[in-house]
């Protein structure tokens, strides 16, 4: 426990002083809260639409889950397929590349004509950002094993799915998280990019509602949420990674 | 009975057209069952190539092989093998990773765990079942290496090197302890080694190969009788052997000083 307080010390502590920086400059230069609310407003604002609030926090928070977890499935399912079948990686790989060449803010009206209004075209988006990251990182895992250890299990008899399973699939899981994270982080923009063009709830539908009314402070309070949201994912993703490499001898600064 | 191991006239060359390298030339090799034999010979004599053929990683040019009398040539999954690093898991724990390799040999999880659980102590190594890799040195890594193969049951233990990565120290009292674990148990095994003493100490055989294209240029039965003390160096009849070992090596510039050294 000591350990964490040290490593979260110093960013909180910054954060902090960040904060107050803010908040001194709205006191000082008199600032209007519709050009720059400080923090102790957009506090105050989104406690008294607080229940509101919480639904639309609530669905993104769902969508983007949902997303990221078939987002995450897709990515490992791809890269495992690229991985085993002879050529495909070779072939694929560099059109994967261009699929996430088409911005997302484009790709959701194409989604939305092709799919309709409901859940399935936002789900299909969160699932497109999701799965790139993912496979790429898991991608390099699977090819990174150590050639002692593959030489080693075929000697003794080991064929090519035996030496999947336990060799080249546990050692691409701490590659397979670095991914996660940045997929964690891209779901939940996913999402707020899928709102914000078409849905009636949603911090995304919040915060282009909030705009469209000039009402700035929650705007701001609106992507305090997305922030927070995006800590807690990470945070959990992380806590997962720790049990699953709980066999590395921990290093420094992780 | 049949020889745990034949290889009978192999040979094998890599490479194409003017860079054709022939690594084997004509092997004959034979462990009998409950044997101990050593190869020894120059660093690249192909002892690496000659053990992915019976492990079947690659196919001999000509040639054949047998295990426990079944002809197996380019079959995987007759031998049980202990590399020259321990080539664990570091994701599994110790047991965990004694049960991988059983378990690949067929042995059921349950059944592999019992043994691992039985053998771990025996070994020096209780109270590390659940530990991971990492955290043991070099000479427990390679003693859990050797329990992996000799608990696999396999007709033939291959053993490539097996302390050639260890320090001096180390080395002296894993041979001591490998030879109090084998002469318990008597498995069949091949072990490719660059140093004389290791093959005088443990072996009932030792052949002698020649830089490539190998082929085994002398055989020596090792006369000494089991089981055998820790202190066989100090017997003049082992510093004569190894005296005519040595000669052996140099006359035919297989090995130097350096190839002993290093690996």
């Amino acid at each position: 426990m000591g350990d964490k307080l040290r490593f979260a010390g110093p960013p909180l502590a910054v954060l902090f002083l960040l904060l107050l920086i803010w908040q001194g400059a709205v006191w000082l230069f008199e600032l209007e809260s519709w050009k720059l609310p400080g923090p102790v407003e957009i506090v105050r604002e989104a406690w008294t639409i607080g229940p509101r609030l919480m639904e639309h926090t609530w669905a993104t928070a769902q969508l983007a889950i949902i997303g990221f977890a078939a987002g995450a499935a897709t990515g490992m399912l791809v890269a495992a397929l690229l991985h085993l079948i002879p050529g495909a990686r070779a072939a694929l790989y560099p059109l994967l590349v261009l699929s996430q060449n088409i911005p997302t803010i484009v790709l959701y009206p194409l989604l939305m004509i092709w799919l309709g209004l409901g859940l399935l075209p936002k789900l299909v988006l969160i699932i497109l950002v999701c799965f790139f990251p993912i496979a790429v990182a898991m991608l390099s895992g699977l090819s990174q094993r150590d050639p002692r250890l593959a030489d080693y299990l075929a000697m003794i008899g080991a064929g090519k799915w035996r030496i999947f399973r336990d060799l080249e699939l546990p050692g691409a899981v701490p590659y397979l998280f670095s991914g996660l994270k940045i997929a964690a982080a891209y779901s939940i923009t996913g999402v707020i990019v899928a709102e914000w063009l078409g849905a009636s709830r949603g911090i995304g539908y919040f915060i282009k509602l909030s705009y469209s009314g000039f009402l700035v402070t929650r705007v701001f309070a609106g992507v305090a949420i997305i922030v927070l949201l995006s800590l807690i994912v990470f945070g959990i993703i992380v806590a997962i990674e720790r049990w699953f490499t709980r066999w590395q001898p921990r290093k420094e600064g992780k | 009975m049949h020889p745990a191991l034949e290889v009978r006239g192999v040979t094998k060359s890599f490479g194409s057209g003017k860079k054709t390298l022939q690594v084997l030339g004509g092997m004959e090799v034979t462990v009998r069952e409950g044997e101990f034999v050593s190869l020894i010979g120059p660093s690249g004599s192909g002892k690496t190539t000659l053990f992915q053929l019976i492990g079947g990683l690659e196919k001999p040019d000509s040639g054949e092989i047998r295990i426990g009398g079944r002809a197996v040539t380019g079959e995987r999954g007759h031998i049980a093998y202990m590399p020259q690093q321990a080539a664990l898991m570091p994701w599994r724990t110790i047991t965990d990773n004694i049960v991988l390799a059983l378990s690949i040999a067929g042995v059921p999880a349950e059944e592999a765990r019992r043994q691992s659980m039985e053998w771990l102590p025996r070994i020096g190594l209780a109270g590390y079942e659940s530990s991971y890799p990492h955290t043991l040195s070099g000479g427990m890594q390679q003693r859990v290496s050797f329990l992996r193969a000799l608990l696999a049951p396999r007709d033939l233990m291959c053993l490539d090197e097996p302390f050639g990565a260890l320090d001096a120290l180390t080395r002296l009292q894993m041979q001591q302890w490998l030879l109090s674990i084998w002469e318990a148990n008597r498995r069949s095994v091949l072990m490719v080694t660059h140093s004389i003493e290791e093959a005088l100490l443990l072996s009932d055989r030792i052949l002698v190969i020649s830089a490539s294209p190998a082929t085994v240029i002398r055989e020596v039965e090792v006369p000494f009788a089991r089981p055998r003390s820790s202190d066989l160096w100090t017997d003049p009849q082992f510093n004569r052997w190894k005296q005519e070992l040595y000669e052996l090596l140099s006359s035919n510039s297989v090995l130097s000083v350096e190839d002993e050294r290093s690996s």
